[in-house]
């Protein structure tokens, strides 16, 4: 069973989107013990024991963590399909560079295709959320973590 | 997609690894699995087992002494990307790591995974040969060997490793004070694979060439020594003339299989590496080409 299915079809946990199913996309981005891997490029059993954080465990209750919150101010998606993939690979991106510029953001980009917005706005974003965030990388991440042992 | 169904087994040891390949037939070792999980998703693989070594301490991290950088197998193409002793030891291989598909594919990847799948766009079996990297290999009852990427590599998802055999790591030497070192490669623009790939070592006093190793990857089945082009840099200021002839030369040493697909031909992708090559050369040497 791949990471991603048993994210979604065992945990319920659907933020977790399947694009490509090929390793291209980035909709199935997830955190596994601190970076980031495409969960339909990697079996369940492989992630036994690891710390899991998916976009359901980004937010401190309501109050949403800055990334999500800039790309919500900047308009950085418009069907939201790979917005969860963005969104991970993006706070990853500024926990290795806290202050990244557009050219070196368009890069860390490389693995999250969106068919919507032409990456301007998502640009922003994160561009956005690492002004607000000054280099403090949020890693109080709570709730919504997947604990996986068998 | 769905993998087929297979056993599986997470070996704690290189050892334990070793006697799960010999017990089980058709088994097969999974590291990153990002070259192995696409395939079986797509079923052009069906081992019966797999043998995760994904957790295998022994088999990670990056050491430099005594002029040698030794990596292990299992280390990802994100560590050596980002490692800055290795930028300074090495640097080719740092730069060539971060060129590799994706972040999240640089995460997950590791370099004795993408060496062992052989596959004729990567980019570590070209930059390998042209460093004159060596591997270290274990097999059953603890025998070991080591062997060049010129004995190693056979054609395209071929090589000369055992099937009960693990590789452990890869050695390369460091970059001396005159020596120079750049992979150049024209990336298929949605995956990121090696069209057309160059990687050159050469040493440089003064700014005569006094030795030159280079390979191209890509466009062959295994990465190709490119002999010619060494033999007419050496002894040459390295200028821009002078590497432009030398790069010419390239077309003597594809005399063998070209590939090609649709997105690139075979004639295109051999036009295409003599001028990697110069590319390489003229990073490699700072001699502007614009
Ligand atoms: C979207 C995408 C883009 C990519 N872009 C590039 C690119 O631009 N350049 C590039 O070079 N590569 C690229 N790759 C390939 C990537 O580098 C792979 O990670 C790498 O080739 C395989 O490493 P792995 O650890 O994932 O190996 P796995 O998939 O786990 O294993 C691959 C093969 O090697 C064997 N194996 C693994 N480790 C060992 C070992 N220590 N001893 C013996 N056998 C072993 C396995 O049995 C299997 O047959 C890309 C991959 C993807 C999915
Ligand atoms: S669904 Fe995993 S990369 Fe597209
Ligand atoms: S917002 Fe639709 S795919 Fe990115």
């Amino acid at each position: 069973m791949l990471l991603v299915h048993f994210l979604r079809e065992e945990l319920g946990l659907t933020g977790t989107k399947i694009g490509c199913d090929t390793s291209q996309c980035g909709a199935c981005v997830v955190s596994m013990n601190g970076s980031t891997v495409k969960s339909c490029t990697c079996l369940a059993v492989q992630a036994d024991g690891a710390e899991i954080a998916t976009i359901e465990g980004l937010a401190n209750g309501s109050e949403l963590h800055p990334m999500q919150e800039a790309f919500w101010d900047n308009h950085g998606l418009q069907c939201g399909y790979c917005t969860a993939g963005m969104i991970m690979t993006a706070v990853e991106m500024l926990e290795r560079n806290p202050h990244p510029s557009s050219d070196e953001v368009r890069a860390g980009l490389e693995g999250n295709l969106c068919r919507c917005t032409g990456y301007q706005n998502i640009v922003k974003s994160i561009l956005a959320a690492a002004e607000k965030m000054d280099g403090h990388a949020h890693n109080d991440e709570t709730g919504g973590h997947a604990h996986h042992d068998h | 997609m769905y993998a087929p169904e297979f056993e599986y087994h997470r070996a704690a040891t290189v050892a334990e690894a070793i006697q799960l390949l010999s017990s089980n037939e058709d088994a097969k070792l999974i590291a990153g699995g990002h070259s192995l999980l696409p395939l079986l998703k797509l079923r052009l693989a069906r081992p019966s087992v797999l043998v995760d070594i994904g957790r295998i301490s022994e088999l990670k991290g990056i050491t430099i002494s005594d002029g040698t950088v030794r990596i292990g197998a299992l280390t990802t193409h994100w560590e050596i990307s980002s490692s800055h002793d290795l930028e300074h030891a090495c640097g080719i291989m740092a730069e060539a790591a971060g060129g590799i598909g994706d972040t999240q594919v640089r995460n997950r990847g590791t370099i004795g995974g993408n060496v062992v799948h052989a596959d004729p766009a990567s980019d570590w079996p070209t930059v390998l040969t042209a460093l004159g990297a060596k591997f270290n290999i274990q097999g059953a009852g603890g025998s070991t060997r080591t062997v060049e990427p010129g004995d190693f590599f056979v054609g395209p998802l071929t090589t000369t490793l055992g099937e009960q055999e693990v590789l452990t790591s890869i050695e390369a030497p460091t970059l001396g004070h005159h020596q120079r070192a750049e992979y150049a490669k024209m990336a298929h623009p949605a995956s990121g694979f090696a069209v057309v790939g160059a990687a050159v070592v050469v040493t440089v006093e003064g700014d005569v060439c006094t030795a030159a190793r280079i390979a191209v990857g890509g466009l062959v089945p295994v990465p190709v020594r490119m002999t010619s082009v060494e033999t007419a840099l050496v002894g040459k200021a390295l200028n821009q003339e002078n590497i432009a002839e030398a790069a010419s030369h390239a077309s003597n040493d594809l005399q063998g299989e070209i590939l090609g697909d649709f997105f690139a031909s075979a004639e295109y992708r051999k036009a295409m590496a003599e001028v990697e090559i110069r590319h390489a050369l003229f990073h490699a040497t700072e001699v502007s080409h614009h």
